[in-house]
């Protein structure tokens, strides 16, 4: 994943022109342009708002490693340093990925027949040591994203509000939510075609 | 000061999986239509979704909105051979019903119903939840959902496997693959944006 040229779909599973998951990937060209496209919307857009490219890419750090991604969270980690980002903030997201992990989904259905399905799990909140190296707008954010990985379900105006008060504006929050939960489907993809192709 | 997030009106919040149409409700402010820019307009691909609270939402990113639908709708809608429509929808609403998104699940269940004409199957998929037994072709794609869906992914070589043994070529696979992966990203907005609502019983 190196600038914003190459498809990053292709480079994540190790695409190479004429082979057969390239013809795969060919026969949906819309899905595989447009893939790549909120690629760019989400890390290289136009104009990044409010949203830093920091942001954005520590983000990308956190939701790889949570998946235990490893090769896609290289990936972004690689981005995050040519933002400039100082050593302390990428540490902070390593540690944070470390005391984070764990298995989804999980999460609690409204009162009612689905109960019996509620299944409890950890809420992440970011400690203070890390919240010194992340700063306030970024500790919100990881807390928020830890909750849309592993348990989405128990999403509430609550995790909401926890951002306008740490200082993301409504837009913000969209384009935080929509890279989060792209990357959910990025992760996947990539893990689901490199298994077709017979790669670990 | 911050703003604030808003106040969904009274409403019955549905409390099991259905076929049944539902609302959605925002929990933060979408754009007013009248305050849509061309370029708001177009992320939206249709223009009938001016309608929707939450593709006004979401066009607070145009871009990503614009791109996320798109990449939906080859993923679901192109007709050159791989999955059946059916099946792709099915992979759907089995990724909603496994990460708990009621309404992601209405909407595909509501498709998988109508496409296969199975829905006494699509309904027990609803209601047992993804173990349900649907025969084995269902099966396997609901499990190779199931699996891509768990963080970290389960997916492995054994359910290629298996979709294989079910019949699939490597495109449909790569379409069960590519409507899971989908609905990862689709459940998590509907899930953490705003909340469904039921229709009113009258």
């Amino acid at each position: 994943m190196s600038g914003t040229d190459g498809d990053v779909i292709d480079a994540l599973v190790g695409i190479t022109p004429g082979s057969p998951l390239d013809a795969i990937r060919a026969r949906r060209p819309e899905a595989r342009a447009h893939a790549q496209a909120t690629y760019r919307a989400l890390f290289a857009p136009q104009t990044f708002g409010n949203v830093t490219a920091q942001e954005r890419f520590a983000v990308g750090v956190f939701v790889a490693g949570l998946h235990g991604a490893g090769a896609v969270a290289d990936a972004y980690a690689r981005r995050l340093a040519e933002s400039g980002a100082a050593a302390t903030l990428s540490e902070a997201i390593g540690a944070a990925v470390k005391e984070a992990t764990t298995h989804g989904p999980y999460g609690s259905y409204p009162a009612g027949p689905l109960s019996r399905e509620d299944a409890t799990g950890p809420v992440y909140r970011v400690s203070a040591a890390a919240r010194r190296a992340l700063g306030p707008r970024l500790a919100a954010a990881l807390e928020h994203t830890h909750m849309l990985v592993f348990h989405p379900r128990d999403a509430s105006p609550g995790s909401l509000q926890a951002l306008l008060n740490a200082g993301w504006a409504t837009t913000d929050i969209v384009t935080l939510s929509q890279i989060v939960a792209f990357l959910s489907f990025q992760i996947r993809v990539a893990i689901g075609l490199r298994t077709l192709a017979g790669r670990p | 000061m911050s703003e604030s997030v808003l106040k969904p009106p009274p409403h019955t919040a549905p409390t099991a999986f259905t076929r049944a149409q539902l609302d959605w409700l925002p929990w933060l402010e979408p754009l007013a239509a009248e305050a849509m820019t061309p370029r708001h307009m177009a992320s939206l691909v249709d223009a009938a979704r001016v309608k929707s609270p939450y593709f006004r939402l979401l066009a607070r990113d145009p871009d990503a909105l614009e791109a996320r639908t798109r990449t939906d709708k080859d993923i679901f809608y192109n007709p050159d051979a791989g999955l059946p429509r059916a099946e792709r929808e099915l992979a759907a609403a089995a990724t909603s019903r496994f990460n708990g998104c009621l309404y992601c699940a209405s909407v595909h269940a509501r498709h998988a119903a109508t496409y296969s004409k199975r829905e006494d199957d699509v309904q027990r998929l609803l209601d047992a939840g993804v173990g349900a037994d649907l025969g084995e072709r269902w099966n396997a794609i609901v499990a190779a959902s199931v699996a891509l869906t768990a963080t970290p992914s389960a997916f492995g070589p054994e359910h290629v496997e298996r979709l294989r043994r079910a019949g699939l070529d490597d495109l449909a696979i790569s379409d069960v693959i590519h409507a899971a992966a989908f609905f990862n990203w689709a459940n998590r907005l509907m899930l953490s944006l705003g909340e469904p609502a039921a229709p009113s019983a009258t």
